[in-house]
């Protein structure tokens, strides 16, 4: 056996060692009619076969080269530099645990205390962990942590622009707390363009622990935050503001927006889209609200020569100390994708980084430019005045029969919206990143454009 | 406090480098992006930063990143440079192999929300990986949705709410938990809107029958039972545990923490489990990450799989001529199971760590998975049968997969004492202070990837440990005296909090 | 280990001590001990009432979190606000400098039914097998 250190002979000295006989001498406890199920399952490959398998299945998706994908929605096809995954793939960091022993785990703590840095200064928040599987969970345990905080207020209002996903995760976590949720505007119609800060404001009673807000919000929109927060807090709830990390590279960062929690989708960060996940939620809080958060957290300390090190810390808000009280029963940090994210912020630095965000609107803004040119086609911004990377394309036919015609020719032009809104059956969110060039979006809108003709065509003939 | 930035105390093998934002200077930087093609939009000013709010990170060139990141991986112990007999995690041997898999680019680069049409590839692997849990464990649907085994223990005592509730049975409030369960355990009734109610251990550390009838009641919810449990041993009376709880309404959930002890060997389904989640970072060697991620698929029996939380993957077309080798045409489409709790998180599971598990379980077979269970409840044993004179373990009978020591047996030596010695000789050190039913307990895992070598290279460690123990305590005291860096100072992190970097 | 012989015992931990018309609550010197450094206290707002037996707090070391619960029953008038700089002296001076809260009970005789030094010793003689 490929991955079992022992050979026969050396179970036949252990057992004998032992003074067993067999090894079903082992399974003594196990009862006798359950025990030895025979499984039903596919036989044993090697790994030459099991490559080649696995490459079949791989091309089976329609995710190689000769499709250009504009479907963003809360994923993204941002570019990887080589040294994030050369470097995240070292042994030394996937096969480690847990920092249960500091000493042990000085590259795995350390690393953690860096991304916490690092993203602190990006959201502009004083303090951050690691832990959360994705922006959807951390939005949710956000809400939970500004019940915690605010006595006695037990519901949230969120902007019904958040991604429809996270309000179903923050829904499943929720309810069975007893806190409720008040969503405010769901863009479910056609054209409809969510509510604007002020009719969040008013939604604000006695009862409200925060406001959640996603910006850029899930139709792409940016928002103006000014004096948001402080109308929030004049009501006594907080502000939980959802971002993109890397429009924040440009965006007044949230902490200067005076968010309280901050959450985001770290999986633009040097993670790759693998179907929706491994990812990364981002979490971050002011300092006063520490002892409230979720999650692991690295501290620096000294070691007994007075050297500096660092070690996890304020573990008494966790479950395996704080058990039934503990701040969540989250475990994990999500160690792996916070040192892509580490060293994907690394690399790019302050400059790069603002790089990826600036060219990522000029791509989208030339890509809206081209296909609200287009004949029936328009770019929908409702009250707002401007997006960031990705937006809403109203098309003269059913956006997903858009979608399939694009797709037969090597492009897929976005998401059609009635995804997630039924009834809103010829829009269309676009998403652009860097990674597309100018002869990309050309062909986007010279694709697009082509179907329509033709479906209009259709029509006539 | 030093950062070791002299040359005369730059030495050769030093693992720890400073904070890259220590050696950022303004103007270096690793990665370079093209310039602009397209025709240029004005960023509306009133939404950017201002000068108090300017974006801070490090600036620093390719090398020093690739250099910092490499010296301070040397700084960890991992399964890929030691032996880590961590109890409870499971630190097993990861195959690359699985890396090679997760990173082909059709899976790696595929969107999530890319059409039905084009996933056939990312939906058969979840296809087929359900089939194969649900048959390794004996349920009748799984769903890999959730992320990690937390959040598969909300997703199955969420479940059971839904289930009484869908029944109009609201009176049942309360979900047992053993005291030898973990910390998540309790802290997941709690987030499920549930008390949680102790039940205690007997003295062979199996839940104690008579404590467990006596709380079954009508508002009793049901059980979460770790089995394995956390003490490494298998629970004699698991079908009279189960048989109480169902006998008074409540259903059990199985915490399948400790599941690699068992492949093959019984099945929780078989057992009358109703729902349990598997930990792929454990049973199915997708990598630990210095913490994560992981991923936490959740198995249920006819009883509660409409409640499943969704999508699910289903087959919509069956090929004629479908077959385990990877070559059927089948269709297979997202479904929402009839009652779903809703979603867990966004998307579908952590598809990277569903790929590597598929990867693992082919690799195997299943006689190839039972081997694995057996070896991994060998090497336990004889460690323990190596280990009897200096850390005997609690409860002298066969453990599973793992087994339980005191840790503190030597005069003026903790159970701490004897973790951080252990690092000094390479190891790294066992789980410590836990399961909480055994006083200072220090709790030793070998998995069935270490060979009889290790493990009696492994006890001779812990038996000169245990005689440094009697001879000379200070020196456990101070340990470790090896590693990168001395003994951590615990107290003096959390009184004095710095959580983040802050120029001087 | 300190039995100060001027204070009343409950069987979690706390100690009491009559204060004019006031109750002066701590944790014990055995509780301290066990509990190693104390890092974190946390402590109820003042004007506060809770019953006997009833969780008013947390003191945090850096592996346990121990709920501390009223030896008497009433109202929350003072809390020893040095804590939060300083949660060492509930290691330093268990019994003076490092008190928790001061109490107004409801009822000025609950006191009497708590356990007296000697007691208290001999209940914490049965806790370290």
């Amino acid at each position: 056996m490929a991955y079992i250190g022992n050979t026969d002979d050396d179970r036949s000295i252990m057992l004998k060692a032992m003074g067993l006989e067999q090894m079903d001498d082992l399974f003594g406890d196990i009862p006798g009619d359950k025990r030895y199920p025979g499984l039903d399952l596919p036989s044993a490959r090697s790994e030459l076969e099991l490559l080649r398998e696995t490459d079949e299945l791989g091309r089976r998706n329609g995710s190689n080269g000769a499709v250009k994908s504009f479907v963003g929605a809360g994923a993204y096809d941002h570019f990887i530099p080589s040294v994030v995954p050369f470097l995240s793939g070292r042994g030394e960091y996937a096969t480690a645990y847990t920092p249960y022993q500091a000493e042990a785990s000085q590259g795995t703590v350390q690393t953690i205390f860096e991304y916490q840095s690092m993203m602190a200064d990006l959201l502009g928040m004083d303090v951050v962990n690691a832990s959360h599987y994705d922006g959807a969970t951390a939005v949710a345990e956000a809400a939970i942590m500004a019940v915690r905080c605010t006595r006695d207020r037990d519901s949230v209002v969120l902007s019904g622009t958040l991604h429809p996903e996270y309000l179903e995760v923050a829904a499943t976590y929720l309810r069975p707390q007893g806190i409720a949720m008040n969503i405010v505007g769901r863009p479910a119609g056609s054209g409809e363009s969510g509510p604007d800060l002020e009719t969040l404001e008013q939604q604000i009673d006695e009862s409200t622990a925060c406001v959640i807000v996603q910006n850029p919000d899930f139709l792409g929109r940016l928002h103006d935050l000014r004096g948001f927060a402080e109308r929030v807090h004049a009501r006594g709830a907080l502000l939980v503001l959802h971002v993109d990390p890397i429009a924040t590279a440009l965006l007044s960062s949230p902490g200067a927006m005076g968010a309280d929690i901050v959450t985001g989708e770290g999986q633009s960060l040097g993670i790759p889209l693998s179907f929706g996940g491994p990812y990364l939620g981002l979490f971050a809080a002011r300092k006063k609200l520490v002892r409230k958060m979720p999650g692991r957290l690295a501290g620096q300390t000294v070691d007994a020569e007075g050297n500096r090190g660092f070690v996890l810390t304020l573990n008494t808000r966790e479950q395996h100390i704080r058990r039934e009280k503990a701040t969540s029963n989250i475990c994990t940090n999500q160690g792996l994708m916070a040192l892509r994210a580490a060293i994907y912020l690394a690399s790019m630095g302050p400059e790069g980084l603002k790089e990826v965000a600036n060219l990522s609107y000029q791509k989208a803004h030339y890509a809206a430019a081209l296909l609200d040119k287009l004949d029936g086609c328009s770019v929908n911004l409702g009250d707002e005045t401007t997006f960031f990377k990705e937006f809403v394309l109203h098309v003269p036919i059913a956006a997903e029969t858009l979608v399939t015609r694009c797709r037969a020719m090597g492009v897929v032009p976005g998401l059609p919206l009635s995804r997630y809104y039924p009834g809103r059956p010829q829009e269309l969110l676009v998403a652009v990143t860097e990674t597309s060039s100018r002869a990309d979006i050309e062909e986007l809108a010279s694709v697009v454009l082509e179907v329509i003709q033709s479906a209009k065509s259709e029509v006539k003939a | 406090m030093s950062t070791n930035q002299s040359a005369a105390n730059h030495r050769f093998g030093d693992t720890i480098p400073p904070l890259l934002y220590e050696i950022s200077r303004s103007g270096r930087r690793a990665v370079r992006l093209p310039e602009s093609d397209v025709p240029s939009t004005r960023l509306p000013a009133e939404l950017l930063r201002d000068d108090h709010d300017e974006l801070r990170l490090p600036e620093v060139s390719e090398q020093d990143v690739v250099r910092h990141f490499t010296r301070l991986s040397h700084a960890n112990m991992a399964i890929d440079t030691t032996f880590y007999p961590l109890g409870s995690c499971t630190m097993k041997y990861n195959p690359k192999v699985n890396e090679a898999v997760a990173s082909h680019s059709g899976f790696a680069s595929h969107h999530p929300l890319a059409t039905t049409d084009d996933s056939q590839g990312s939906l058969a692997v979840m296809y087929r990986l359900q089939h194969m849990l649900a048959e390794i464990a004996g349920f009748s649907q799984v769903s890999l949705q959730p992320a990690a085994g937390a959040q598969g223990e909300l997703t199955g005592i969420l479940m059971i709410r839904a289930y009484h509730e869908s029944r109009g049975d609201t009176r049942r409030r309360k979900i047992l938990v053993p005291d030898s369960a973990h910390g998540t355990n309790p802290a997941t009734v709690t987030m499920a809107g549930y008390e949680a109610v102790e039940i205690p251990s007997d003295a062979e550390g199996n839940v104690d029958l008579g404590a467990l009838r006596e709380a079954c009641g009508d508002d009793v919810a049901g059980l979460m039972i770790t089995n394995p449990n956390t003490a490494g041993l298998f629970e004699r009376n698991i079908e009279a545990v189960v048989d109480a709880v169902h006998g008074c309404g409540g259903l059990v959930y199985g915490d399948g923490a400790n599941f690699n002890a068992i492949l093959g060997i019984v099945r929780p389904g078989d057992l009358g489990i109703d729902v349990m989640h598997f930990n792929l970072h454990k049973t199915f060697s997708t990598p630990h990450g210095g913490g994560g991620p992981g991923a936490g698929p959740v198995g249920a029996n006819e009883t509660l799989a409409d409640f499943l939380p969704g999508p699910i993957v289903g087959m919509s077309q069956p090929s004629p001529d479908a077959s385990d080798d990877g070559s059927d045409d089948s269709r297979y489409e997202f479904v929402s199971p009839a009652q779903s709790i809703g979603r867990l998180r966004s998307f579908h599971g952590n598809f990277g760590m569903l790929l590597r598990a598929y990867a693992y379980i082919l690799l195997h077979g299943a006689d190839g998975l039972r081997a694995i269970s057996e070896n991994a409840v060998i090497n336990a044993n004889y460690l323990r049968h190596l280990t009897r004179d200096v850390f005997p373990a609690k409860f002298d009978r066969t453990c599973m997969h793992e087994f339980v020591s005191v840790g503190s047996r030597y005069e003026g030596v903790s159970t701490m004492d004897i973790a951080k010695r252990l690092l000094d000789y390479g190891y790294h050190a066992p789980t410590v202070y836990f399961p909480l039913i055994v006083k200072d307990a220090l709790m030793v895992e070998p998995t069935e990837s270490e060979n009889r070598e290790t493990l009696e290279l492994f006890a001779e460690a812990l038996a000169l440990v245990a005689r440094e123990a009697g001879n000379d305590p200070d020196l456990l005291h101070e340990a470790p005296l090896t590693t990168p860096r001395r003994r951590l100072d615990e107290v003096a992190a959390v009184r004095n909090l710095v959580l983040r970097y802050e120029p001087v | 280990m300190t039995f100060d012989a001027n204070v009343r015992y409950q069987d979690s931990h706390e100690w009491a001590r009559k204060d004019g018309d006031l109750v002066v609550v701590g944790i014990s010197d055995y509780a301290q001990d066990s509990l190693g450094d104390v890092v974190y206290v946390e402590l109820p707002e003042t004007g506060t009432s809770k019953a006997k037996t009833e969780a008013f707090g947390v003191v945090e070391s850096v592996k346990a979190a121990s709920d501390v619960y009223m030896p008497v029953s009433g109202e929350i008038v003072e809390v020893n606000g040095e804590l939060e700089e300083n949660p060492a002296t509930v290691n330093e001076s268990p019994f003076e400098a490092g008190w928790l809260v001061k109490i107004k009970p409801s009822d000025p005789a609950e006191i009497d039914g708590l356990m007296d030094a000697a007691a208290y010793e001999e209940f914490t003689k049965g806790l370290d097998d």
